[in-house]
């Protein structure tokens, strides 16, 4: 087998194992209380017959492995359970909530990656003139900013004084792309916000780097022009660090969407999480923290092999 | 005499400097350097670190690195200035007319293209030829710098071929683009001996034969006498000399100048060995946890007290794994370790406080070697509370001992070792290990990172603490001038074994087995015409071509480059 | 006496100013935190600096009163998240072996899911008060502190001054406390202030979502909670706390980035 097939084989296998390892820490996370589910759901006035019945019912009776394994099976075949609160099935409940949290990640992720390494570049190109420190300064601020403030800032800018864009993002089935993309344009504004000013300063910093290699001073000893040497040296051995700070920006930004979404009101995966959290429907939580877990995993998988096939040293071996 | 490639008139190069905590100021790094270079001479630049050589070669390209600028003078390559001509005339001057090449090969290779990409990058991009003739000039410069296979050698990554093939291919894109002057920046100080001298071979008759001017850097007085034909001797960024290399060699006429030609005579008295050992290694064979194979393989080696044994061997050959097997941080899996009568156990963890303190050790970074949050008092005195349960006056006043013992004064108790230069570094370590009066001391490589005054000045010290004290020296190091200095015994250590082991005199006279022959003959000498002879000696047929790299990269992983120290 | 810049000199100032607010908060808050002490969003007027809230109470006092809980509940998070990280991280590295190996597989796991999602799962079955939402904060960071503790170690145990100490027999205190500590301190500090300001802004978020500090009681992210209706009719009264937290972030920034330079420029060494 190539060694550079048998990584990528390797980092995926850890992928699993570490989703797995995910998992676990998920379901023993909802387990660290003395009490357990049933009790917290019916609150301190609940009658020891309620709970027997509630604990019954959820099979709390079993002990904790057990539950594990039946939970994770389940999981593994699209089986999410089903909610406490509403009995609805979540996977079903999910799915439609999934598919819009993921049109609102990748709008804004479609602005904010070439944006930010656009900025990164410009600041690169001018580093320690004035708009590296302006693109710098304006970062330092919106990373040092709450997600759900710079949701009502621009709420308060764009919606309020000068009703640019509506300030809830109600979407549902049947709108046209263009409704949707003008509905959700103001939390993508703020998603881009949060994930630029990281993005950004990453990107300069791994693109600084690299034109600080020696090899970058050899090819100005050749009398190559500047645009030759950035697009033909730098760029070659930019693209895996780029690459991967990219994909750990993204798994930031499905982190940063739970907020946004409470903060628009927008039918997602992070609105339908924290309402359960506060329902206490520990089901649907698990799930959600899942997913959310499942795809945060993902990108930084995709970002590690990415980096390995953009290695010469590892895809042309001695 | 025909007009020059490169004059130099007046140079003076100044930098910017930011040191922490302090407001930057200007620093000269050269000032009134002038000289001219004949078509197809070769002038070598020497002198020791800061004196601004590379600094030089660079300006000949008009490039400065970091903040360095050049402040004053005139620098003219084919007659034409090239300070005044703006950044169009800079590029057209680079890569065409002017070549470079790095100290650092490995580290000066894009790690993403192959190496014909880049070797005839600079032909391309100023229209000196097509592909075709660039990529056939390129396969023929390969092959005339001995590289194997030269038809198929560009195909290769940078880190598909080994350290001195690297070099080599550096020279070649140096070439490619037929230059009328190559600026070498100390080409073959980072490769290990028995490599350096098929590179340097290959170097000296690629520029004979292609009839090229050439800037030779380097600190290495023999390595440059035999590719040059003049010599300009630099010191802080001032000429202290410049004539004919013969001259230089033979006839110096300047102190400094005399006191660099003779730092690599200096031969010590051989003692004959004692009856007794201090240390006694049998048999000792050693491996890394994890690793598949032993790096160490039955090692004899005894060593008297009050003597000197220098193990001798090229980067990856096990001389510092030995040091580390007798100190314990890597115990040995057989054999044993004899000292001073009594068997020591093979763990550091197991060994008494009287082992401990009877060992010690000195390292080749002394920058590393020193906490950079205590002073020196506290570094030098640690040993002292720790073995001898010395405290207050009683401490400070051995302290003060010590540092008048290796000659910096009581003044630097004070201080931190970010203060001191290289050299006070290394001799505040020595103080370091001389406070748990040992009875021997491992001495990695002391000297390999300094220059050779300051390391000539470190031998002599250690002579003399060694004269008073009766401490032992384990020597570990590559370079066979010190060993000459300063060894009573040598082990010479290949590939985790000795292969010859023995008095000095017995080491150094024949009949030598194959690799000590071999390193003793790739040492470099003054004498011109050294080079010639020693390439013949190896009988090998043709000049450089064909002659091999030492097995193994010169270069580990993470670009830290073992080998020579420079 | 070493040189501050005038940024960092500034970024101190106003953090002393906030922990300063938050110290005196009883004595410089003109009304208490849940007195309703006027009308409905009342506009800003000489009686109440920055109006009211949505149920007449005085935002200004809402605000200093928040502020000590926001800084109150960040600093102890931050601290417990610095002394287990910290604490476990130089364990890892100058123990080695299986200590390092299970302690380093175990923040792998737990860091495989965003620390918000962790959080959000434990508070399901949590009850939400203050000393359980330090302790989930703080552990949950503590993760972060280990893994850059760790490594500012390992950079320093394969130092050979460490080694040195080691073969002159010292004991693991003295390897700790008088090799490691002093040279990884700079670092660790730097990094602490970049914690503090990623605690203020976790608790914030928690806080916000309903599921951090809970009413009467608010910290900076409950008032924006309590108030966001009021953006919709152009009311500001949640947009203070986003001001208070960035000028609060953005200081703290600033010194982080002032000590963690000097810690580069000393490891260069050669200075003098």
């Amino acid at each position: 087998m190539h060694p550079l097939l048998k990584m990528v084989v390797q980092r995926v296998a850890l992928g699993c194992l570490l989703l797995i390892a995910a998992s676990v820490a998920i379901f023993a996370g909802t387990e660290v209380l003395p009490g357990d589910v049933a009790a917290s759901v019916l609150g301190q006035s609940a009658t020891p017959q309620a709970l027997a019945n509630l604990r019954a019912e959820m099979g709390l009776d079993e002990p904790a492995t057990t539950r594990y394994f039946a939970w994770l099976l389940g999981a593994l075949h699209g089986d999410l359970g089903t909610a406490l609160s509403n009995k609805q099935d979540i996977a079903a409940a999910m799915g439609q909530r999934l598919g819009n949290t993921l049109f609102l990640a990748s709008c804004a992720a479609a602005i904010a990656v070439p944006l930010s390494i656009l900025l990164g570049l410009i600041a690169v190109r001018y580093r320690g003139r004035w708009p590296d420190r302006l693109i710098s300064g304006v970062t330092l601020a919106t990373v040092s900013v709450p997600e759900f403030l710079l949701g009502y800032i621009v709420i308060f800018a764009l919606a309020v004084k000068y009703r640019l864009f509506p300030s809830v993002a109600t979407i549902y089935a049947g709108m046209s792309l263009g409704e949707k993309l003008q509905v959700i344009a103001l939390p993508v504004i703020v998603l881009v916000l949060v994930v630029l000013g990281h993005m950004m300063r990453m990107t300069r910093a791994a693109i600084l780097n690299v034109m600080q290699s020696p090899y970058i001073e050899t090819a100005e000893l050749k009398g190559l022009r500047p645009f030759a040497i950035i697009a033909r040296h730098a760029f070659p051995n930019a693209i895996a660090p780029v690459v991967n700070v990219v994909m750990i920006n993204l798994a930031y930004l499905v982190v940063g969407v739970v907020v946004v979404e409470v903060v628009f009101v927008y039918p997602g995966m992070g609105q339908y999480l924290v309402d359960h959290v506060a329902k206490r429907d520990v089901p649907v939580v698990q799930a959600c923290g899942l997913v959310f877990a499942a795809v945060y995993i993902g990108f930084n998988l995709l970002a590690d092999i990415l980096s390995i096939l953009a290695n010469p040293r590892l895809r042309h071996p001695r | 005499m025909p007009d020059p490639v490169l004059t130099i008139d007046g140079l003076r190069i100044e930098a910017t400097v930011h040191p922490p905590g302090e407001p930057s100021r200007d620093v000269v790094l050269v000032d009134g350097v002038s000289f001219s270079l004949p078509r197809g001479k070769v002038l070598g630049l020497i002198g020791e670190s800061g004196a601004g050589k590379s600094t030089i070669g660079l300006s000949a390209l008009g490039y400065g690195r970091g903040g360095v600028r050049i402040t004053g003078g005139r620098i003219a390559v084919n007659g034409r200035e090239i300070l005044t001509g703006g950044a169009g005339a800079l590029r057209s001057l680079r890569g065409h007319e002017v070549t470079y090449v790095a100290q650092s090969a490995a580290a000066a290779f894009n790690p993403a293209k192959r190496l014909m990409e880049q070797v005839v990058e600079s032909t391309l991009a100023h229209g000196l030829a097509t592909r075709a003739e660039a990529e056939a000039r390129a396969v023929a410069l390969f092959a005339k710098l001995g590289l194997p296979d030269p038809a198929n050698f560009g195909r290769r990554y940078p880190h598909q071929v080994s350290g001195g093939q690297l070099q080599r291919a550096m020279t070649a894109m140096a070439l490619c683009p037929q230059p009328d002057l190559v600026v070498f920046d100390e080409p073959t100080t980072a490769l290990d001996v028995t490599t350096q001298i098929g590179v340097l071979a290959a170097i000296k008759d690629a520029i004979r034969d292609t009839g090229v001017a050439a800037l030779y850097i380097t600190h290495d007085l023999a390595v440059v006498a035999q590719v040059s034909d003049e010599i300009l001797v630099l010191r802080h960024g001032k000429m202290v000399e410049h004539g004919e290399v013969r001259q230089i060699i033979d006839a110096p006429r300047q102190d400094y100048t005399r006191a660099l030609v003779a730092v690599r005579e200096t031969e010590s008295a051989e003692r004959p060995p004692t009856a007794q050992a201090v240390l006694t290694v049998r048999d000792v064979t050693a491996r890394y946890a994890g690793a598949g194979a032993d790096v160490l393989r039955g090692i004899n080696v005894a060593l008297g007290p009050g003597r000197t044994l220098a193990v001798v061997g090229e980067s990856g050959s096990g001389k510092s794994t030995l040091a580390r097997a007798i100190t314990g941080l890597l115990p040995a899996s057989e054999g044993r370790i004899e000292f001073a009568g009594r068997v020591l156990a093979p763990r550091l963890a197991e060994r008494s406080r009287d082992d401990l303190r009877d060992i010690q050790m000195i390292y080749q970074m002394a920058d590393v070697a020193m906490n950079p949050r205590q002073t020196i008092a506290t570094i030098i005195g640690r040993p002292l509370e720790l073995y001898f349960g010395m405290r207050g006056r009683a401490r400070d006043a051995r302290v003060a001992e010590l540092l008048d013992a290796i000659e910096l004064g009581q003044g630097f108790a004070h201080r931190y070792p970010a203060e001191l230069s290289g050299g006070q570094k290394q001799r505040v370590c020595i103080a370091r290990a001389l406070a748990a009066r040992p009875k021997l001391i491992i001495c990695d490589e002391v000297t390999s990172a300094l220059d050779p005054l300051v390391a000539e000045g470190i031998l002599k010290l250690l002579a003399e603490i060694q004269a008073a004290e009766g401490v032992a020296y384990l020597f570990i190091t590559h370079d066979l001038a010190t060993v000459r200095a300063i060894a009573d015994g040598i082990a010479v250590m290949h590939r985790g074994q000795v292969v010859r082991y023995g008095t000095r005199s017995e080491v150094l006279t024949p009949p030598f087995d194959d690799y000590t022959g071999l390193l003793l003959a790739s040492v470099p000498e003054m004498r011109q015409g050294w080079l010639e002879d020693a390439i013949r000696s190896r009988r090998v047929p043709g000049s450089a071509a064909g002659l091999p790299d030492a097995p193994g990269p010169a270069i580990l992983p993470g670009g830290q480059v073992v080998g020579a120290g420079s | 006496m070493m040189r501050v810049p005038p940024s960092a000199l500034l970024g101190l100032l106003v953090t002393a100013v906030f922990f300063g607010g938050a110290i005196l908060a009883p004595w410089i808050s003109p009304y208490s935190y849940d007195a309703t002490v006027g009308g409905v969003w009342e506009p800003a007027t000489a009686a109440h600096w920055l109006g009211t809230d949505g149920i007449g109470r005085d935002v200004l006092s809402r605000m200093i009163w928040g502020g000590q809980i926001t800084i109150w509940v960040a600093t102890a998070a931050t601290l417990l998240s610095f002394v287990t990280g910290s604490v476990l991280g130089f364990t890892a590295a100058v123990a080695g072996g299986w200590v390092d190996q299970a302690l380093s597989r175990f923040v792998d796991l737990v860091m495989s899911v965003p620390s918000l999602i962790f959080a959000l799962v434990v508070l399901s079955v949590m009850p939400v008060t203050l000393p359980v939402l330090i302790l989930v904060m703080g552990l949950l960071d503590a993760t972060r502190v280990f893994r850059l503790a760790r490594a500012v170690a390992v950079d320093i145990t394969v130092m050979d001054y460490v080694e040195a100490a080691r073969l002159r027999g010292e004991g693991w205190g003295w390897i700790i406390f008088r090799e490691i500590l002093p040279n990884a301190l700079s670092p660790l500090v730097a990094e602490m202030g970049l914690r503090f300001i990623f605690m203020v802004l976790f608790i914030s978020t928690l806080s916000f979502l309903g599921l951090g500090v809970q009413p009467p009681l608010a910290d900076w992210g409950g008032i924006v909670k309590e108030n966001k209706d009021g953006i919709v009719y152009g009311i500001p009264a949640a947009l203070y706390p986003a001001v208070a937290i960035a000028t609060l972030a953005i200081s703290v920034n600033l010194v982080a980035d002032w000590i963690l330079n000097r810690t580069t420029s000393l490891k260069g060494g050669r200075g003098a």
